[in-house]
């Protein structure tokens, strides 16, 4: 399996290791998955996230390369701004959901999911036009410091003001850069930096006493109670944007056009007693019609009841329809509900 | 309480007279991680040796238990509704049911703690 450039400092703190994408993972630490979740929520914790892809795509007309790659907007794209897209094949369907920054003219830095690194990379160099250049930043490691004391954490253990900082931006620091993003839906940062750093800054974000390790459980947790994707669950090579709700990726101009959808993603509240997961079924609240499938789903630590997305029949997508989930031979009571699940805190 | 005997599976079972009263031992608390919710019987379902009838989740998945012996559910431990990790604190307080036993020789093929010890060790 493959190891981050943290791995030591994982087996150090004694992680429940587990494989994801390839890579042997932390999946919690000595708290648990509960704990860690609850930690992230109150003050900060620190996730190496190092297997997800980096890379730089640089040259001449590489914003309209990436125009043609998603279907967001680049061309006008303002420096230091991150934005979220996918990577669309040619029926529509996502490839990857990733985030794109534009570091200056001609240079974006994009981060794609660890287990879509591969075919990510193949297909974008078999559109590679002449003039763009594809570097893949292998030699860097990524960690995510999230949760409300989180600027507190970059400025008493790194010594880096974030105040000005605004979400979805990007801040140049050395070697290394600072998004102002993430995967909880709370304050908090992504921190790219050199390989060789890594354990160096992991050690001085653990040493601040707001600060905890936190594993891949808790990652996903945090991201279902905010309704983010999960590549692979709740998007995938099938889904378009707009069956996976993410027409507000599109561009105002010109953007590309996708069939009229016959089923949405939605988030899924269950009001019944139980938890709901990825492949179960969802039914009419009768229990005799099934109209979708769930994608992702457990128990929310914040709400203390389950969550989950899925897809569902277009009919039945509004908020509020009231539906039933079968979980193995129990037909359980839930409701289509807003996303986000819990209130998002990111920096205004 | 009577000695526990264990399975493969890693439920421990108390016999008492005709009444089993099953749970799941410390190796698969660890196992699982932090619990968050319990899928109990009912009272009165019965269930064969092998059958799972009782499910534990934590945040990551759910386990099926499966009952080491047959027979009818004749007490349910409500507790672990309200608080899953009970299950963790003790048997005493976190067993999760009752069955009366219709044939009381499927116990003599459980484990003891002697030869549940010696099995673990064969695993990871």
């Amino acid at each position: 399996m493959k190891k981050t450039p943290l791995h030591a400092k994982h087996l150090a703190l004694s992680a429940k290791m587990g494989e994801f994408a390839g890579y042997d993972m932390p999946l919690y630490y000595a708290d648990g998955v509960l704990k860690e979740h609850g930690w992230v929520r109150a003050h900060a914790g620190i996730f190496d996230v190092s297997h997800m892809g980096q890379i730089m795509l640089s040259g001449k007309g590489v914003a309209e390369f990436l125009e043609s790659l998603t279907p967001s907007a680049f061309t006008n794209a303002k420096p230091f701004v991150a934005k979220y897209t996918v990577l669309l094949n040619p029926q529509g369907g996502i490839i990857d959901d990733l985030i794109v920054t534009r570091l200056n003219e001609e240079t974006f830095f994009v981060v794609i999911n660890a287990g879509c690194k591969e075919k990510d990379i193949a297909w974008i160099t078999s559109k590679l036009p002449d003039d763009v250049n594809l570097r893949i930043m292998n030699d860097r490691a990524l960690v995510a410091v999230q949760g409300p004391e989180a600027e507190r954490v970059m400025r008493e253990a790194l010594d880096v003001d974030t105040s000005e900082l605004k979400y979805m931006r990007l801040l140049e620091h050395g070697a290394c850069t600072i998004s102002r993003l993430g995967y909880t839906g709370d304050d908090g940062f992504e921190l790219s930096v050199p390989q060789e750093d890594a354990e160096t800054l992991w050690s001085r974000l653990l040493a601040h006493e707001a600060v905890k390790p936190i594993g891949l459980a808790a990652r996903d947790s945090l991201r279902l109670e905010m309704g983010y994707c999960l590549y692979g669950h709740d998007i995938d090579d099938t889904t378009t944007p707009l069956e996976a709700d993410l027409a507000w990726v599109m561009r105002k101009e010109n953007p590309p056009t996708f069939p009229e959808p016959q089923r949405k993603r939605v988030g899924v509240k269950l009001t019944g007693k139980g938890i709901a997961r990825e492949g179960v079924e969802i039914f009419d609240r009768a229990g005799t019609k099934k109209i979708g499938t769930l994608t992702s789903g457990t128990f929310s630590p914040t709400l203390k009841q389950a969550v989950g997305q899925g897809y569902v029949e277009i009919g039945f997508a509004e908020i509020g329809t009231e539906i039933a989930v079968k979980v193995r031979d129990n037909m359980i009571d839930a409701v289509i509900e807003k996303m986000p699940f819990v209130e998002a805190k990111t920096k205004k | 309480m009577p000695e526990l005997k264990f399975t493969k599976d890693h439920e421990c079972v108390s016999v008492e007279g005709d009444t089993a009263t099953i749970g799941i031992t410390e190796y698969a608390q660890h196992a699982l991680g932090d619990l968050v919710y319990v899928e109990l019987p009912k009272k009165g379902a019965t269930f064969t040796k092998g059958a799972h009838f009782a499910v534990v989740e934590s945040v990551k998945t759910a386990a099926e238990v499966y009952t080491p012996v047959s027979g009818e559910i004749i007490a349910v431990n409500d507790d672990l509704s309200g608080d899953p990790e009970l299950i963790k604190t003790s048997f005493e307080a976190g067993w999760i049911a009752k069955i009366k036993m219709t044939d009381a020789a499927e116990v003599s093929a459980l484990m003891d703690q002697t030869a549940y010890d010696a099995y673990l060790k064969t695993l990871d």
